[in-house]
């Protein structure tokens, strides 16, 4: 796949290229559905039944459509280009970084060599997006909140950078489409897949600082403050309307659905299946991809109706005090069972 | 360092034990009822939409009085002598006609006061809770099925009736006046006997001053 570019045809450059946005689109319709009947279930309800027949699964269908008529609002005051350019910006940011994803033993948006610096370098635009918008909208609620998610988004890159890193050292490569080839066969124990969870007790270890920090970056609970629903107005989001609203959504599910997939690949062995070569081959290393990524962030989700919402000096606190040290403690660990090993 | 393990330990034990409740709650039934899909079972007793059985109002006003915020109005009209209105189907003889049997709804608390007064228990709640008006006079419910023509009809031959029967006992009061007048005057003066003319033109004056 890294032959120039300029000897294939264009169409097929943009069917490659289209491949993760109709994943991301399919799962923001299943994602934002699934994570209201999720919600449903979980507080002894049922969740929206009534769109589309069968458990209402047409309900972000409407809702799509809802926001596709819905005025798009610009305060006078705001900054207009920004404003309206942020929305935008921020999807970029999380679609561009699916590029180096490997969904499928066969497919991969572009085999880098460097795919997971790639991949953090270009999310961490979506930091600035938010800034942007809270900027932007010239209101200092959204400002406030465009602040805080910035702050969070920073600090928790450190500990999510911090325990990639242990993943790499183990690795000793940055293409993920390696990293995936690298935990294929069924060794452990003779049976357990050579996941990374399972091949080392420090990876264990850096696997939950990773969950704890992606939860972080992609602003799911407990983590939530910047939007927290029931106590700010939306935070950076706080002037959006219609539309441009929704591309926030969905940026932030694709974040969601990024930073899973991102964990499925670093620990949970990618697209291998767990049966060895039972089940294997492109289409179904592409739905043990997906599985593992939706079972993340079914997780999340499951957390989300579990756990209240931290203060913003306590994420801090966990983030700076607990969670850098342990990750950079546990990337000497790991560092050193590679070498005794 | 300890002391963080531990409370780390009792962190994620707590985080676990918690995931542990929604997880069963995720795959527990659920409480929702589709409502108007589904409805709900209603208590035999429940305190719902008053209905009364106008065939068996006997119009007797008991309810009326029962009800302590005023909500129901009863109008009645005595049922003259060439009807019969029939019995109820407890028994009870039926004497009036009920030209206005309103309940408001909207005024009514639900106490159940009126129901229990009934003799002939021709009021009580239906189970009905859905009759959601736009408009509030549109939640006055009128019970009565006489109709205007019909209860114009029956007042004015009420009213007859009873200018009659005031009639009639004017008529008797006066024989009865006149006698006694007879009586007096046969006490007080047995022989004379020439003076009737007299005699009656007085008892009329009496009569008038009477009634």
């Amino acid at each position: 796949m890294t032959q120039n570019l300029l000897h294939i045809n264009p169409i097929a450059i943009l069917v490659h290229a289209a491949i993760p946005l109709v994943i991301i689109l399919v799962y923001a319709l299943v994602a934002i559905w699934a994570e209201r009947k999720v919600a449903g279930f979980i507080q002894d309800r049922l969740g929206p039944m009534r769109v589309g027949g069968w458990h209402g699964w047409a309900q972000s269908i409407a809702d799509l459509l809802k926001l596709i008529q819905k005025e798009d609002i610009i305060p006078n005051d705001a900054s207009r280009f920004l404003f309206k350019f942020a929305p935008f910006m921020m999807f970029a940011a999380s679609y561009a970084a699916f590029a180096v994803i490997p969904f499928s033993s066969s497919y991969i948006g572009s085999n880098i060599n460097i795919g997971v610096f790639y991949l953090l370098a270009v999310t961490s635009v979506l930091t600035l997006s938010i800034i942007m918008a809270g900027w932007a909208s010239n209101n200092k609620w959204s400002l406030l909140g465009g602040m805080r998610s910035a702050a969070q988004m920073v600090s928790y890159e450190v500990p999510t950078i911090a325990t990639v890193l242990t993943v790499i050292v183990v690795t000793g490569s940055l293409n993920l489409m390696t990293v995936t080839e690298m935990q294929s066969g069924n060794d452990i124990l003779g049976f357990l897949p050579n996941w990374f969870i399972f091949q080392n007790p420090f990876l264990l270890v850096a696997f939950v600082i990773f969950f704890i920090s992606i939860l972080a970056e992609s602003h799911r609970v407990p983590f939530d403050l910047p939007e927290s629903e029931s106590e700010l107005v939306a935070g950076y989001q706080t002037e959006y309307s219609g539309m441009r609203w929704a591309m926030f959504m969905l940026a932030e599910y694709a974040d969601m659905l990024l930073l899973s997939l991102l964990g499925a690949t670093l620990f949970f062995g990618g697209w291998n299946s767990p049966f060895g070569d039972f089940m294997s081959g492109p289409f179904w290393s592409f739905f043990w991809f997906m599985l593992k990524g939706l079972l993340l962030v079914f997780v999340m989700m499951w957390i989300r109706w579990t756990l209240p919402r931290y203060r913003v000096d306590q994420l801090m606190h966990i983030c700076w005090s607990i969670l850098i040290p342990l990750s950079f403690i546990n990337l000497v660990l790991v560092a050193l069972w590679e070498v005794i090993f | 360092m300890v002391e963080a393990i531990k409370s780390g330990w009792i962190t994620f034990k707590s985080i676990f034990i918690g995931m542990g409740v929604t997880i069963r709650h995720f795959f527990g039934p659920s409480v929702t009822l589709q409502y108007p899909d589904e409805r709900p079972v209603i208590p035999d007793k429940a305190r719902t939409k008053l209905y009364v059985n106008i065939d068996d109002c006997i119009g007797c006003h008991l309810c009326a009085r029962a009800c302590p915020v005023n909500c129901i109005y009863i109008d009645t009209v005595p049922a003259t002598s060439d009807v019969d209105l029939g019995k109820t189907s407890t028994g009870n003889p039926k004497r009036f006609w009920l030209t206005r049997f309103d309940i408001d709804m909207a005024k009514c608390m639900y106490c159940d006061l009126c129901v229990h007064p009934c003799p002939t228990n021709c009021i009580y709640m239906v189970p009905d809770y859905e009759y959601s008006e736009f408009d509030r006079t549109n939640l006055i419910y009128h019970f009565s099925n006489l109709e205007p023509a019909m209860v114009a009809e029956v007042k004015e031959k009420a009213e007859k009736e009873a200018a009659e029967k005031q009639k009639q006992r004017e008529e008797m009061m006066r024989k009865k006046a006149e006698e006694a007048k007879k009586k007096q005057m046969e006490a007080k003066k047995p022989p004379q006997q020439n003076t009737d003319g007299e005699t009656g033109t007085k008892s009329d004056k009496s009569d008038n001053g009477d009634s």
